[in-house]
């Protein structure tokens, strides 16, 4: 017999999952776990990709299958498509982590002005650099190494450095 | 299962895997290395996309296929994206300029799709909508940097208008199966698309100092499953390992 406090068990093992890509990370952190709740008997954790086609998703999704089952849970997935995640649910802690290591994060406010702006040509964005708080910065490139990155470089310390995307 | 929304579907997943390969062959090719990993990760947005629509396709057909067989086992007169993703890359300004004129067009086809009567369209619309205007952006100003560079480059992205732009039409073409979705308020009109796509083209035409050709003949066919010869190069390439090793996985 499953009981609530086992539903609550299973939540924090999905929801310390790290992230594949950048592990300093939780899901939690990242915002993609909407959800763990119980169905028949059966976990089922429900995850929101960051990008679609992200390679990541299907590592994430084993991962928090493989916690679960191991911690003896019998448990499914969901892929959550709507609503779509944005970076403005990457949490307080999350933000803090990511430029603790050295990822300028998203500004949480521009996450949802995209629209008439979203096309807008060689607007220049202000991105902190994470090591030395200098916002005398310039971008390298649009993209870096993962769908959620791009590429940018301190004028001010002349260190290169990632910055997570306003998604 | 609705088949005119099936065919639509079908049609939109095809756009989409075809634009991904033609920008994946990019890789390891480009001509710097900031390029060598926006193109790539430019054709991963639009695999994923692809992938999306060919689940739903297959659920919507409901006759066992799965996406892969969608992506991977069918005939070159099966294949319905328009003519103008499978163009060959030929340079950088080409490929740049491809991309630009499809992505301008889905942006403000999925920025219409957020109120479409179909839940998964619309869901996948908010997703598709932030990745595709990256896309908007980032080939948009290499086709003000090239246009508006030096005498070479200039003259290299003229040529890209000029045997592109005729490829343009068919993003607009409305079939029977296309008219019932907008009909049914699942698909935007494409009249208003097509406004919408011009006046985001012209603008950045106006900044590139390149002008607009007039299209004497729109080269069509793609929907309709006819397409140009370098397709079935395509193809074969795509298509090599599953037909080579059926049923290979990871």
């Amino acid at each position: 017999m499953v009981t609530t406090v086992d539903i609550d068990k299973a939540r924090k093992i999905a929801a310390s999952v790290p992230d594949p890509e950048l592990p300093f990370l939780t899901l939690e952190d990242l915002g993609i776990l909407r959800d763990v709740v119980l169905e028949n008997n059966v976990v089922v954790a429900k995850l929101t990709p960051t990008y679609i086609g992200c390679p990541a998703v299907a590592v994430i999704e084993q991962d928090v299958q493989r916690a679960l089952n191991d911690a003896g849970f019998s448990a499914r997935i969901l892929r959550v498509e709507s609503p779509a995640w944005s970076t403005s649910w990457i949490t307080e802690k999350g933000l803090e982590k990511l430029k603790t290591n050295g990822i300028a994060p998203p500004e949480p406010t521009l996450a949802n002005t995209l629209n008439s702006d979203s096309i807008k040509l060689f607007a220049a964005r202000t991105v902190v650099c994470p090591r030395c708080a200098s916002t005398q910065t310039e971008k390298l490139s649009e993209f870096g190494s993962t769908p959620c990155k791009a590429q940018y470089r301190c004028t001010s310390c002349f260190e290169p450095f990632d910055h997570f995307k306003c998604h | 299962m609705s088949a005119p929304l099936l065919h639509t579907v079908v049609q939109i997943a095809d756009d989409h895997l075809i634009s991904g390969h033609r920008l994946s062959e990019w890789c390891g090719h480009a001509p710097m290395l900031e390029e060598d990993l926006s193109m790539p990760n430019m054709a991963l947005d639009l695999i994923g996309q692809a992938r999306t629509l060919y689940s739903y396709a297959a659920r919507l057909e409901n006759k066992g296929r799965t996406e892969d067989d969608f992506a991977y086992l069918r005939t070159d007169r099966e294949y319905q994206n328009c003519l103008l993703v499978e163009r060959p890359n030929t340079d950088f300004a080409h490929t740049m300029l491809r991309q630009l004129y499809f992505a301008t067009y889905m942006k403000f086809f999925w920025e219409s799709m957020h109120e479409s009567s179909d839940e998964t369209l619309s869901a996948l619309s908010h997703k598709a909508i932030k990745e595709i205007s990256y896309h908007v952006r980032h080939c948009g100003e290499w086709v003000v940097r090239l246009g508006d560079g030096t005498t070479e480059s200039a003259e290299k992205m003229s040529d890209a208008v000029q045997a592109l732009h005729p490829y343009t039409e068919e993003l607009f073409e409305v079939d029977e199966s296309r008219q019932h979705g907008i009909d049914k308020g699942i698909f935007p009109d494409h009249a208003n698309l097509k406004t919408q796509w011009q006046n985001t083209i012209d603008a950045i035409f106006v900044q590139a100092k390149l002008t607009l050709p007039e299209i004497g003949f729109a080269q069509t066919g793609g929907r309709k499953g006819l397409h140009t010869e370098d397709f079935g190069m395509l193809l074969a390439q795509l298509q090599y390992l599953p037909r080579a090793y059926p049923g290979a996985s990871w």
